[in-house]
């Protein structure tokens, strides 16, 4: 018993960080219709980020937070400008190629620098030992660290000018104009904000397990899940939806083999999306 | 005068590549320069490059009078089996190779092994130990390597040793090679009479072990065998340790056997691993250089330590290179031959390839033994700790716990 | 895109025979077949071979993308199943490869069937994701079946290649089977785009609403889309496998072939015929060439994405929406 309430603190724990990475995500396809296909990379790159800095600077890991959000944000913002921009308002696929293609571009350049070799963050924080079962210290923080991450993303769409105003261009760009704000650069805002969030979830999930340049994939196809399970276009669906993932996670490994994870969580999205495309915590029904 | 300079340089131009490929023998082969597994495909390629390098210093490998000089031609799988087969193609129909080496890990030998077949060209194997490869009728592949089934056989004899009812998790990758090794494993574990508390395979791209390790705790567990390829194996290791699974004995695919995984510091300790070959278990090769030779060499040139992809994949050409000269010829049908005779011992181990039609290519004769990261004053070296006879150090067991 | 719809109602009148297109497509599929074949040039064949595979998917997608609108990422996930199908109906049952091929692309499109009526209720991206998530949990859990081997996959023994002459011959075999479907995959294609079907999943890509309320059957136009072309890469995907005896779950279910294939149809001009063909041809070209040469094999991700970047920024229409632009005479001879 003890053993699947352990499994599923730690869903929690790991799913909370899912949340952080979708995000990003839910936030620039909520905000201009844009199926972010760099968001892997973008998490890569926090990933990548946290190991330049500690490894070379030898900086603290967590120190290395605000510097990667405001790095992933100068990322966002030139992603936006190449290959976003023009996209707007054209049907999402054309988006989702140009993020797909410049995707491919920025794998590739890491892939002849770096190689594909495995990068491992040694991040040592207690843990939290309960019985025979350790909630590794890392996984606390992470967890934590999200929490606030939410909390001041929240701030910011709910109480701040700039805030509103993305959220007045997510939902009717046109009147947005009218009334005098510069959508444009919201919108570059916007998408800078969605790859910071992304570059930091892949800091987070750098402390807990290592990782390769490949990785990205393998977490941008769990944020889709999630956004999927929380609704589009909302950042608290989208925490709701990744604690939902790990949560299922840490409910399904006690009771049947790993490998049949993968096929429930798969099926499950493809059910959810059925029987309710907009997600169960939708900001706009479409 | 122009004219003839002309046809002098034309002549000479027809002539030569023909002078050159008369004195060339070409071994074509994959690597995985990117994806998954390229630490590994590397590694046994730095291994073959230097065996290459070595043989044409000293020369070239002689035949009958005349001197052959080794060319590679190499290209990149990707980690893929899509695209290895058009590559092998290409290797035997463009490039003209005429031999080749088989890529790294099980998936990709199997497909490269199908082509090499259809096209009836020999390959040398030391990337593949799955053995379903071999029983499926083929005449022309030579593994080099102990295939899967050796390599937990050590860990089982030796866990068998200290803790004789041992309760055993298998936890492994959903891959042909670690499938093979587990399926093994648990026979030899049942035989040995471990009780089998769990036995679970993952995705080859998960990257959280969080839960199925709480499981393998759950299970009541003290013994641990699995992984994969480098990276799920050293991540299983990092994720064993920061959860506190404090087992009493863990085995670990691959991983183990590289350097880079003292990186994982204190995580590494105690791990134990199947290894192909070890620096410090001596033979007396009949030809080639000694282990110690051939680790300094390669310390020398990449001023990394070998481990045993690497040297795997300079016995390949070792192999290959012995059996052209005992074949006296570079005629594939010979040298076929004269590998399926060969019965050879190296600085690898003892090398003998199984000839009836059901097994052919397989390797019977070599070894393997087990390699366990220890401390020793302060720092974290790997030493062999079974067979008895081979071992370099005692058997750490239990691994300690924290 | 109304110009396509124009174009397609005034051309309507004339009988197939009678369009040139028919026979531009005839005489490069027969070229395609018969280039390799004259030299016996080994390694052109290989090459052409996954140009075909290419161009089935891309032309087969193209019916979901390029005319009714709707992205299938997980296109895949046809070619995959049909592979194992008929991978195991020749090891396990011993069926001969004439019975195994056409059976495993009659069960992939009576799989796709219901599959397709669930996951066509989606719209945009929606759709798309649903895709992803049809072939990710397809592969997970093929990977788990045992009767097909797990994650180990399965082999098919050399001897199989027998009745069909032996393992050089069957090479050539599969070959020339692949540009047959290469073949049907074009006048499928083709064909669909000049009937009434067609001219409803045209509608349905302009404006699927507007489309219902004028009468088509949009529910069952779309399943019956989706239906048809899983048939044709299922067996290109039966012929693929048993070519490489050999099919694992990473291979079979690999989503970069379909994203590429996706790529093909952007960069050849989506709706058009011709777009994916040549589309398909060129991408494996580059790509092979990519891969194989000493200066870019390091830089083959960056080379693909930068091309692609280019193409649908600045050339949406893809490679035939630019040649029609400067030659609009062109689209008679060439859709």
């Amino acid at each position: 018993m003890s053993g699947i309430v352990a499994s599923i603190i730690d869903g929690l724990l790991v799913g909370s960080v899912y949340g952080l990475a979708a995000m990003g995500l839910t936030l620039i396809w909520g905000v201009m219709d844009v199926v972010n296909l760099t968001h892997g990379s973008m998490i890569v790159a926090g990933m990548f980020g946290l190991f330049l800095l500690t490894a070379g600077l030898n900086l603290p890991p967590y120190a290395a937070l605000p510097i990667v959000l405001a790095g992933g944000f100068l990322a966002g913002l030139a992603l936006y400008w190449i290959a976003v921009h023009r996209m707007i308002g054209r049907p999402p696929l054309m988006s989702l190629l140009s993020t797909f293609s410049i995707n491919f571009v920025l794998i590739g350049l890491g892939t002849a620098v770096w190689g594909t070799v495995l990068f491992n963050v040694p991040v040592s924080v207690p843990g939290f030992t309960f019985g025979r079962y350790t909630f590794p210290g890392t996984h606390i923080v992470a967890a934590v660290l999200t929490a606030l991450l939410a909390l001041l993303l929240y701030f910011f769409l709910y109480r701040t000018r700039l805030g509103k105003a993305i959220r007045a261009v997510a939902g009717n760009r046109g009147a947005a104009e009218l009334v005098g704000i510069p959508t444009t650069r919201v919108l570059s805002f916007a998408f800078a904000l969605g790859a910071s969030l992304a570059c930091v979830s892949g800091m987070l999930i750098a402390t807990l397990f290592p990782f390769t340049l490949l990785s990205g994939d393998v977490y941008q196809l769990k944020s889709f899940i999630v956004i999927v399970l929380g609704g589009l276009g909302n950042p608290t669906g989208a925490l709701v939806g990744g604690l939902a993932l790990g949560l299922l996670e840490g409910l399904l490994t006690p009771f049947m083999p790993v490998s049949w994870t993968a096929v429930i969580e798969f099926a499950l999205f493809v059910v959810v999306l059925i029987a309710c495309p907009t997600g169960i915590f939708a900001l706009r029904r479409s | 005068m122009k004219r003839l300079g002309l046809a002098a340089t034309a002549a000479v131009l027809l002539v030569a590549p023909a002078a050159f490929a008369e004195d060339n023998i070409v071994v074509g082969m994959t690597l995985s320069q990117t994806g998954s597994l390229n630490v590994d495909s590397l590694a046994q390629q730095r291994g073959a490059d230097m065996w290459r390098d070595q043989v044409n210093a000293a020369g070239g490998i002689k035949v009958g009078g005349k001197s052959y000089t080794v060319k590679f031609v190499t290209y990149d799988d990707q980690s893929q089996g899509s695209r290895v087969q058009q590559l092998y193609t290409r290797l035997i129909v463009q490039d003209h190779a005429q031999f080749l080496f088989g890529p790294y890990s099980s998936g990709l030998v199997a497909t490269a092994a199908v082509i090499s077949e259809q096209y009836g060209k020999l390959m040398v194997i030391t990337g593949g130990a799955e053995p379903k490869t071999y029983e499926l009728g083929n005449k022309y592949l030579f593994q080099a390597i102990t295939p899967a089934d050796g390599y937990l056989k050590g860990a089982v004899d030796a866990l068998h040793s200290k803790d004789p009812h041992a309760k055993v998790a298998f936890v492994y990758s959903d891959d042909p090679f670690s499938k093979a090794v587990i399926e093994a494993a648990e026979g030899q574990s049942k035989e040995a009479g471990f009780e089998v508390v769990m036995n679970e395979s993952y995705g080859p791209s998960t990257t959280d072990f969080g839960p199925v390790i709480n499981k393998v705790i759950s299970s009541g567990a003290d013994a641990f065998m699995g992984g994969g390829h480098y990276p799920d194996s050293a991540t299983l290791a990092r994720q064993l340790y920061d959860q506190k699974a404090n087992l009493k004995w863990e085995s670990l695919l691959v991983a183990p056997g590289d350097s880079k995984f003292a990186t994982l510091g204190p995580a590494a300790l105690g791990v134990s691993t199947g290894s192909q070959w070890e620096l410090s278990v001596k033979f007396t090769p009949q030809f080639g250089p000694s282990g110690a030779e051939f680790a300094k060499a390669f310390k020398d040139k990449y001023n990394i330590d070998a481990d045993y992809h690497s040297a795997s994949g300079y016995t390949a050409g070792m192999v290959l290179q012995h059996a052209i000269e005992q074949a006296a010829s570079v005629d594939p049908e010979k040298v076929t031959a004269a590998l399926n005779k060969m019965d050879v011992t190296t600085f690898f181990g003892h090398i003998k390839f199984a000839t009836d039609p059901g097994h052919h290519g397989l390797q019977v004769a070599h070894d393997m033994v087990l390699a366990q990261w220890q401390m020793k004053d302060g720092n974290l070296v790997r030493n062999v700790v079974w067979p008895k006879a081979a071992a370099s150090a005692d058997l750490l067991f239990p691994i300690p716990s924290h | 895109m109304t110009d396509l719809a124009s174009t397609h109602v005034a051309q309507r009148r004339d009988s197939v025979l009678r369009r040139p297109f028919f026979w531009v497509i005839g005489v490069a599929v027969i070229v395609f077949a018969l280039a390799p074949w004259i030299g016996n040039d080994v390694e052109l064949r290989e090459s052409f071979m996954l140009a075909t595979i290419y161009v089935i998917l891309a032309s087969n997608l193209n019916v979901m993308i390029g005319y009714a609108g709707y992205i299938n990422f997980g296109s895949i996930v046809f070619f995959g199943l049909g592979g194992y199908i008929c991978v195991y109906l020749m090891a396990v049952p011993q069926w001969p490869l004439a019975a195994a091929a056409p059976a495993a692309g009659v069960i992939v499109s009576a799989l796709a069937l219901p599959f397709g009526l669930g996951i066509l209720r989606l719209r945009g991206a929606y759709f798309a994701l649903a895709t992803i998530g049809v072939n990710e949990a397809v592969q997970a859990f093929v990977t788990n079946f045992k009767p097909w081997g797990g994650a180990s996959g399965m082999y098919l023994s050399t001897a199989l290649f027998k009745p069909l002459g032996g393992p050089m011959q069957a090479l050539w075999t599969i070959y020339f089977l692949l540009v047959a479907i290469m073949g049907l995959s074009l006048y499928l294609s083709w064909g669909i785009k000049i009937s009434k079907f067609g001219l409803g999943l045209l509608a349905i890509g302009q404006n699927e609403d507007a489309a219902s309320v004028m009468g088509v059957p949009t529910p069952l136009y779309k399943a019956m889309a989706y239906c048809a072309t899983a048939f044709l890469p299922a067996m290109a995907g039966g012929l693929y496998f048993f070519k490489g005896a050999f099919i694992q779950p990473s291979d079979a279910f690999d989503l970069t072939f379909s994203t590429e294939a996706i790529a093909i149809v952007m960069l050849g001009g989506q709706g058009t015929i011709a777009g994916p063909a040549i589309g398909a041809f060129f991408y494996e070209q580059l790509r092979g060439w990519l891969l194989t040469s000493e200066t870019f094999s390091n830089f083959q991700l960056v080379a693909a994405g930068a091309l692609l970047l280019v193409i649908v920024l600045f050339l949406p229409g893809g490679l035939m929406g630019w040649l029609y632009q400067r030659w609009p005479r062109l689209s008679r001879w060439i859709e």
